[in-house]
């Protein structure tokens, strides 16, 4: 057998200078030949470990394999036995920690470029718009209620609608898709594939409620009035602020604002969509994660001339993708590491203006495994801005806890199920997602929904609980 | 999709929708809000609800045309839909039984003020209501007020009904006067709120007002709806809106209100050119 090559054959992507005056996305993705290519380097490993590093342990040598034959269709049939949704996971995987990391390449070069061929084979189906339907079970005359129509909801709802049950979905916003749709921005995950996941499960029976917020339109008790179940995927909405003096200014933004106003409502084609946006020229994002790569990079398409990224450690600490930080350092994205803002200063009218902060040093490893940041007194510094996204992270929304009463949350607010069959602690109620997990991943939330599924068909057939 | 199955003018532009909203209306409370979107290109608007109908399933708003989409939604007619309502969002006015309550309503707070002035009077609250205007031609809904009101007094800035002054002359003249004031709801434009704090703060009599700042999802996932009460920052759209109107910062509340103003302004232009040029 033929050496591997030693690197993973690049995928083709916008220059940083034309990107950053638009929304497309920045990968084009491989074409054929090239797919084959990276797929030749693939060792088929009879105890393959990428297989263990992936959390929904999808056949990647599998797959993988076939696109090395050319079989495409083959390969997307293996991928979708696992996982219903390649297409977004290949673009906003996190594979570098999951399958990327355990591949046996790494001991020598560089791993199998496992997501950028997943994703090859999902757009390869998408194009040869042939999507083979899936056979359904015979109508079981069981009615359940989705709530959430995140990663976490759509793959719940699309499995128990396989299984011959009723499923309604409830979404609060007025698009389905959760994070995906109002988060994740279009230049890495373009809203026409998400839409058109959604469709699929419209197409497969799911009936989809947009604007209904649960808790509030109607509540989980009212739900299990007319359903035999409820799945609960509401994700993890709600988002901290620091409590910083001055943090309420205008121009200071959670990242979850910014992101809506920019993806959801497309605040980015204003004034021919009606939801404005500060196009701020001195952007400050706060935080490390793919939330704040996305807005400091939103910050820039939408014409900043200085977009920071201001984040308390260091960046082998950031938990954002590997490659949205090379791409956000490509597209000339500033990093202002070991550095903690601690106040904000305005102008007459409520603007923020400056932003003041302290250099940080690391210590000793925290909880988290990450060495802990201690501020060094006296270091305070000032940052000019006049918008401020602060990406610090988001909890779970205390709606639907607050109006179900005997539904068990933890100290987070995250609702307590159980891992391995998603139950909750009220009968009928099944929960997955960041709403139990707290802010974690696409594949993760989309796992837990696949689990809950089992379950709740198993529950669905027995009555036992 | 939602039909708007009666549209009325209350007064110059100023508008009442009634809409196809079944499942809104049967849940909606005094003081909750809905949120709406005209159509795809359209902006979240938050508008409070003026009465909900629960046998007929029919969610009653009214609103001023004053930016782009208001202006736009004015346009609309019987058959009409839009394509996004969503609600009862927001937490519910405190109906108990207080004692005496003056309920207050300025310009387009007025229809706001209306089912919770009702709610009161039938949670056995005597309800004395003062309502006010720029002008005559802009007092609307006095006979709904008058029917759910022990008394009614009205004000109009110019004098051109009834009586000249502010909502504030009258409510200062009922505390000169020695009426016993239990609680005091106001809903209207954000200086006429905090006007009647400033009013009612030396006395120590209870003010509720509903704040109105700018709101997104109106569901808790975005914080532009962010207020001070007390020192606290509140999410107006799931901790509100209504707030002790004596721990309101209402400063701020002005200032936010601004962000967009230019915004604001660029797509109403542009509306307005687009209307002019297709007649
Ligand atoms: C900006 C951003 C970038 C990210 N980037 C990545 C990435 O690159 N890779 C990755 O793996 N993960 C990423 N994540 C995390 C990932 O998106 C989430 O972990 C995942 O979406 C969680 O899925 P979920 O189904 O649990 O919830 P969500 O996707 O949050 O969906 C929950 C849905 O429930 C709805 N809902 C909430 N309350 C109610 C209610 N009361 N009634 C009705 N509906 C309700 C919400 O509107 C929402 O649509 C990112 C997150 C963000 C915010
Ligand atoms: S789903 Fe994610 S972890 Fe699993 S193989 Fe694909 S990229 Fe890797
Ligand atoms: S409007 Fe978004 S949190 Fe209130």
């Amino acid at each position: 057998m033929p050496k591997p090559l030693p690197n993973k054959i690049p995928m083709r992507e916008q220059t940083p200078q034309e990107r950053v005056k638009n929304f497309k996305e920045v990968p084009f993705g491989y074409t054929e030949e090239e797919a084959v290519i990276e797929a030749k380097r693939c060792l088929a490993c009879k105890k393959p470990s990428c297989v263990a590093g992936c959390p929904v342990e999808i056949d990647i040598p599998g797959f993988v394999s076939r696109i090395a034959e050319k079989d495409f269709k083959g390969a997307i049939k293996v991928l979708k036995q696992k996982n219903v949704l390649p297409a977004i996971c290949g673009r906003v995987c996190p594979q570098e920690d999951q399958c990327e990391k355990v591949c046996v390449l790494c001991k020598k070069m560089e791993p199998v470029a496992i997501g950028r061929l997943e994703r090859f084979a999902a757009d390869w189906e998408a194009k040869s718009g042939i999507v083979d339907m899936p056979e359904k079970k015979p109508a079981t005359g069981k009615r359940v209620a989705v709530v959430g129509a995140g990663p976490a909801g759509l793959v719940f709802a699309g499995d128990l609608v396989q299984m011959g049950h009723e499923v309604t979905l409830f979404e609060a916003l007025h698009k389905a898709g959760g994070v995906l749709v109002y988060g994740i921005p279009e230049f890495r995950l373009p809203k026409a594939i998400v839409q058109r996941e959604v469709e699929y499960i419209e197409r497969l029976g799911v009936k989809l409620m947009t604007s209904f917020v649960v808790g509030n339109t109607q509540t989980v008790d009212e739900l299990l009035q007319e359903y035999d179940a409820v799945f609960l995927g509401t994700g993890a909405g709600l988002p901290w602020f620091m409590n910083l003096p001055g943090e309420n200014y205008s121009g200071i933004y959670s990242a979850n604002e910014y992101l809506v106003r920019s993806n959801l409502m497309k605040a980015y084609l204003f004034p021919q969509y009606d939801t404005p946006i500060v196009r701020g020229k001195r952007v400050a994002t706060i935080g490390g994660g793919n939330v704040a790569m996305d807005s400091a990079r939103t910050a820039l398409r939408l014409g900043a001339e200085k977009s920071m990224i201001i984040y308390r450690r260091s960046k082998t600490e950031m938990p954002a993708r590997i490659e949205e930080v090379h791409h956000a350092e490509e597209e000339g994205i500033q990093f202002e590491f070991l550095t903690l803002p601690v106040k904000y200063y305005g102008d007459e009218n409520g603007w923020v203006k400056e932003m003041e902060c302290l250099r940080m040093e690391l210590g000793e490893p925290d909880a988290s495994g990450r060495r802990r940041p201690i501020n060094i007194p006296g270091s305070e510094f000032r940052i000019p801005a006049d918008t401020v996204v602060v990406a610090i992270g988001q909890s779970p929304n205390p709606l639907i806890p607050q109006t179900t009463p005997d539904l068990q949350v933890g100290k987070h607010g995250n609702i307590i199920a159980d891992e391995k069959t998603g139950k909750s602690t009220k009968k009928g109620v099944f929960a997955g997602g960041d709403i139990v997990t707290g802010a974690a991943t696409v594949i993760l939330a989309m796992g837990a929904g696949r689990i809950a599924a089992k379950s709740c068909d198993e529950y669905l057939k027995t009555g036992i609980w | 999709m939602f039909k708007i199955l009666l549209k009325k003018e209350l007064a110059p532009s100023i508008k009442l929708f009634e809409f196809d909203a079944p499942l809104i209306a049967r849940k909606a409370k005094p003081g909750q809000f809905v949120v709406l979107r005209i159509n795809e290109e359209g902006e979240r608007i938050p508008l409070t609800i003026a009465d909900a109908k629960k046998d007929s399933g029919r969610l009653v708003i009214v609103f001023q045309e004053v930016g782009k989409s208001t202006k736009l939604l004015g346009t609309l007619n019987v058959g009409d839909a839009i394509i996004d309502l969503i609600g009862p969002l927001g937490k519910p006015s405190e109906i108990e039984k207080y004692g005496t309550v003056v309920c207050i309503g300025g310009g387009v707070g007025t229809p706001e003020i209306y089912p919770v002035a009702r709610a009161l009077k039938q949670a056995g609250n005597k309800v004395i209501s003062i309502i006010g205007a720029r002008s005559k031609n802009l007092l609307i809904m006095e006979p709904e007020m008058k029917s759910v009101s022990d008394e009614l007094y009205i004000t109009t800035d110019d004098g051109t009904y009834v009586k000249k002054g502010f909502v504030t002359d009258e409510l200062k003249r009922l505390i000169s006067e020695g009426v016993k004031i239990d609680c005091i709801f106001a809903v209207g434009p954000v200086i006429m709120m905090k006007a009647v704090t400033d009013v009612t703060r030396p006395y120590n009599i209870k003010t509720i007002v509903s704040l109105n700042p700018i709101m997104l999802d109106a569901t808790g996932m975005c914080g532009v709806c962010r207020v001070e009460v007390g020192g606290e920052t509140k999410f107006a759209c799931v901790d509100g809106p209504e707030f002790d109107g004596h721990k309101v910062n209402f400063d701020l509340l002005v200032k936010r209100l601004r962000t967009y103003i230019k915004d604001e302004k660029e797509s109403l232009d542009l509306f307005e050119k687009h209307s002019a040029e297709c007649g």
